[in-house]
């Protein structure tokens, strides 16, 4: 056999450059809208990432203490003293604000950590577990996934009084049995793998299997959720805060914020817009990340 | 209507990676077709294969774009039509016969809705006159029960039957041309008999022409006339049927055409020593709650007696659903049978996991089927060929640094690929991955589950000559299953043949093989299709010749 007949006779001729631009109309193909996915990325990120530093580093910045009386003008507007006008008592809205983010952030980023890690754990390694055990753990969480939030959360502080780790608690309690369910059927379908059974014949125990074998290839979507708890917890604190049972004065966060100052909503006042804006910004900024985020890894595992 | 010509000229084809640029995948293919024949696209995964058939749709998978060339079909220049012009040329003059059936049909919806679906958006004709062609169809399908076998919804019938179902969808129409896409690739043997004739019967009487992608030569033998050879998207060849078989004239074809057919088993290395490594006894496997009796729901295996030696090789085939996979989880201890004893080493083995010490979990290695989910995605090769060394062997870090470099030399295998996850390899890579942390262990028994079933032809023979090559050199011992009886033959010195669950016969692999005893082994060797035209009209089994379960 000579070697010119290795070659497909075709590729003598062949054009040099295939014009990039075809026109076959039917034959482009679909372009995923990548500029404006990097758009929303990047809103989210930056939105985010600005109340992530508020919450950090805000009470440094405030102008002003967050309790203290400035202005003798109450609902007051915009002005060079008072960037964001005033309170309903006078006090000065951004210093508040300021103060008011680092209770809604750090609380609800807290509160969803934990029912992330807890909700998580629990689900991986109950795939583990004997049947009777991980139907026993299962029916628990289903019990608490069935009491709504928000009603639990008013029931704990009506019986024990409001205070910030209660609130946490609350949280906890009401978000974990979702991420469990999540990160137990995404552990469960993992568990039934190949390489997790290989694991089991090796005669792995189980919490290498859950640590090594399943949680890092379960690890982005726990992620995505928690970053849907982060948003739904910021709503309840926002909300029991709105209610009058959340954060306590002096200290306040955003929801209490909007509550406080609800009499001058018919004013259309700057002190209740600014912070039901900032709830609406910090939920949509981190809502669009995750969004993006998880888009890019589908995009990734094409 | 009746089949069109297809005339393709030069055809291009480009993708896009993701952040890369573009590079042409399929260059310069040309092939014309009379109306009526059959062209079969063949090569191994990635040559372009699927690609060029979608093309003759006008279609092209998202990140690629059809750069150049023309489809004509019939008076149709099918890559200048407008998108409205396609959307009526697709399932009505093309159609498209999918590899998996059971991911083609929507399972919330009866069969009859979905077949005689294309007719009805295309407006051919009327539902009663869909119907009825439907049913005419079906029997011309051979599928049992033509009137009411529409009723049913598509878990209720069987893969093969779901197959030709899906071809009467595609032939509802009366199309121009049929696009078969690896339309038998997941069927067993047995039924692929029946599907294959079905399809070629209806095929000739409605003189269709159509494009058959497959990458099994025998398969294209019985149906096709003309032949492309393909490899990374470049022809190779393109000849008559005949030619191509008797007479290939490119090197790749002819190593096509020599892993189709395995050389009968050269008696390889050292014999098997006569000392026992595992034997069955009267084993009895199940799932589902138990009765009274101990006696399972479903009972999947049962009464399996079976004796590997050290340094054996023992396979064991039979269709989907016959136990092959259960047997070897079972001496895994991943399931517990219900009854009988396992011995190994001479010592009886406990049922689960549970009961095992390390040194029974080390002696016992198990390869899958899919290395895709074999390997844990999320790490490295290192990782995953370390980890049994460090569970088994108190080895120091220079040390399995060592081993590893060993064992990827072992399964051939370039050491720069140690540092790259599993989605980094190819599939016969990953296999050999599979294979070396199987052998880090340094067991005496394999259990291979359907280890080149995934691989293309080419690259399931370099997997089977590793494996026997890692037998002479070690002595390890296999219990090999497959659904491919020319794997079994070219690697097992005995055979059981399982059917629903029992053994029905057992024995030297080439007394069975060459001599079969039992019905059913006959038509499990019978139905493996033969590298020449015309075999399939000569083969006289099909589902309906039922073997009696009783060994003969």
């Amino acid at each position: 056999m000579n070697d010119t007949k290795t070659m497909p006779a075709s590729k003598g001729n062949r054009r040099p450059y295939v014009s990039p631009r075809s026109r076959l109309p039917i034959a482009v193909p679909k372009q995923r809208n990548r500029s404006g996915l990097q758009l929303t990325r990047w809103i989210g990120l930056g939105l985010f990432s600005f109340w992530l530093l508020v919450a950090m580093f805000g009470p440094l910045l405030a102008p002003y203490p967050m309790g203290a009386f400035v202005s003798d003008q109450i609902y007051g507007g915009a002005s060079t003293a008072h960037l964001l006008g005033t309170d309903y008592m006078g006090r000065d809205m951004l210093s508040r604000m300021l103060t008011g983010a680092r209770y809604t952030v750090g609380l609800a980023l807290v509160a969803a950590l934990l029912s992330s890690l807890v909700g998580a754990g629990f689900g991986m390694l109950t795939v583990l577990l004997p049947r009777w055990l991980e139907e026993s753990v299962r029916r628990i969480f289903d019990t608490l996934i069935s009491i709504p939030s928000k009603m639990m959360a008013l029931v704990m502080v009506s019986a024990f009084g409001t205070s910030i780790p209660l609130l946490i608690l609350a949280a906890v309690l009401s978000y974990a049995p979702g991420s469990f369910r999540i990160a137990h059927s995404l552990a469960k379908n993992l568990s039934t793998l190949e390489y997790v059974q290989v694991a089991h014949t090796r005669g792995e125990g189980r919490l290498y299997i859950a640590a090594v074998e399943i949680f890092p290839n379960m690890i982005q979507p726990v992620l995505t959720d928690m970053g849907m708890r982060f948003v739904f917890i910021v709503l309840l604190l926002s909300g029991m805060s709105f209610l009058g049972l959340g954060v306590q004065p002096p200290a306040a966060d955003l929801g209490s914020l909007v509550r406080e100052n609800i009499g001058g909503l018919s004013q259309g006042a700057l002190a209740v817009i600014a912070p039901a804006l900032a709830i609406g910004s910090l939920t949509v900024g981190a809502n669009l990340l995750i969004d993006s985020l998880s888009n890019s890894r589908d995009s990734q595992k094409e | 209507m009746q089949g069109e010509s297809l005339i393709v000229r030069d055809l291009d084809i480009c993708a896009t990676p993701p952040g890369e640029d573009e590079l042409t995948i399929v260059s310069q293919i040309s092939f014309a077709l009379k109306p009526g024949e059959v062209m079969s696209l063949i090569g191994e995964s990635g040559s372009g294969k699927t690609t060029i058939a979608l093309a003759m749709m006008g279609y092209a998978r998202r990140g690629c774009r059809i750069a150049g060339g023309s489809v004509q079909l019939g008076e149709t220049d099918i890559l200048t039509l407008s998108a409205v012009e396609t959307r009526a040329l697709r399932g009505h003059r093309v159609t498209y016969i999918a590899q998996s059936a059971a991911a083609a049909f929507n399972p919330s919806r009866r069969l009859m809705d979905q077949v005689i679906e294309g007719a009805l958006i295309h407006g051919v004709m009327d539902r009663q006159q869909a119907q009825q062609k439907a049913i005419q169809l079906f029997g011309e399908l051979a599928l049992p029960d033509p009137e009411h076998i529409g009723d049913r919804y598509p878990h209720q019938v069987s893969g093969g039957q779901l197959q030709r179902l899906m071809a009467a969808m595609a032939l509802i129409t009366d199309p121009a041309l049929v696009i078969l896409d690896e339309p038998t690739t997941a069927l067993d043997v047995t039924t692929q008999v029946d599907v294959l004739r079905a399809f070629k019967r209806v095929m000739r009487e409605r003189g269709t022409t159509a494009l058959y992608v497959s990458h099994d030569l025998a398969v294209v033998a019985q149906i096709a006339d003309h032949v492309l050879v393909l490899q990374a998207g470049e022809e190779q060849e393109q000849g008559a049927i005949g030619q191509i078989l008797d007479n290939p004239g490119h090197a790749y074809t002819r190593s096509l055409l020599a892993a189709a057919r395995p050389e009968a088993r050269t008696p390889s290395g050292p014999q098997s020593s006569g000392d026992e490594l595992l034997r069955i006894d009267d084993l009895q496997v199940g799932y589902g709650r138990c009765d009274r009796n101990g006696l399972p729901n479903n009972v999947v295996l049962d009464h399996i007696q079976l004796r590997i030696d050290r340094g054996q090789t023992l396979g064991v085939i039979g269709e989907s659903g016959s136990g092959k996979s259960t047997l070897a989880r079972a001496v895994a201890g991943l399931v517990a049978p219900s009854r009988g004893e396992v011995q190994f080493n001479c010592r009886e083995l406990p049922p689960t996991l549970r009961g095992r010490t390390p040194d029974q979990f080390r002696r016992i290695q198990i390869v899958f089927q899919s290395a895709d989910n074999a390997l844990n995605p999320a790490h490295s090769v290192r990782r995953l060929l370390n980890r049994p060394l460090e569970t088994y062997f108190q080895m120091s870090r220079d040390a399995r640094q060592r081993r590893v470099e060993e064992l990827m030399d072992l399964v051939k295998l370039p050491r720069t690929l140690l540092d790259r996850k599993p989605s980094g390899l190819s599939g016969g890579q990953k296999q050999r991955v599979n294979l070396a942390r199987a052998l880090a262990a340094e067991p005496d028994l394999i259990l291979c589950d359907e280890v080149t079933s995934a691989l293309d032809t080419v690259v399931g023979a370099a997997i089977l000559e590793l494996l026997a090559e890692l037998r002479r050199e070690l002595g390890v011992a296999y219990l090999f299953i497959s659904h491919d009886i020319s794997t079994v033959r070219s690697l097992c010195d005995d055979v059981m043949v399982l059917y629903q669950g029992e053994c029905v016969e057992f024995g030297p692999c080439s007394t069975v093989l060459s001599q079969p005893q039992h019905d059913y082994t006959r038509k499990l060797i019978g139905s493996v299709p033969e590298l020449q035209p015309g075999w399939l009209e000569g083969c006289q089994w099909s589902t309906h010749t039922q073997p009696s379960t009783a060994p003969v």
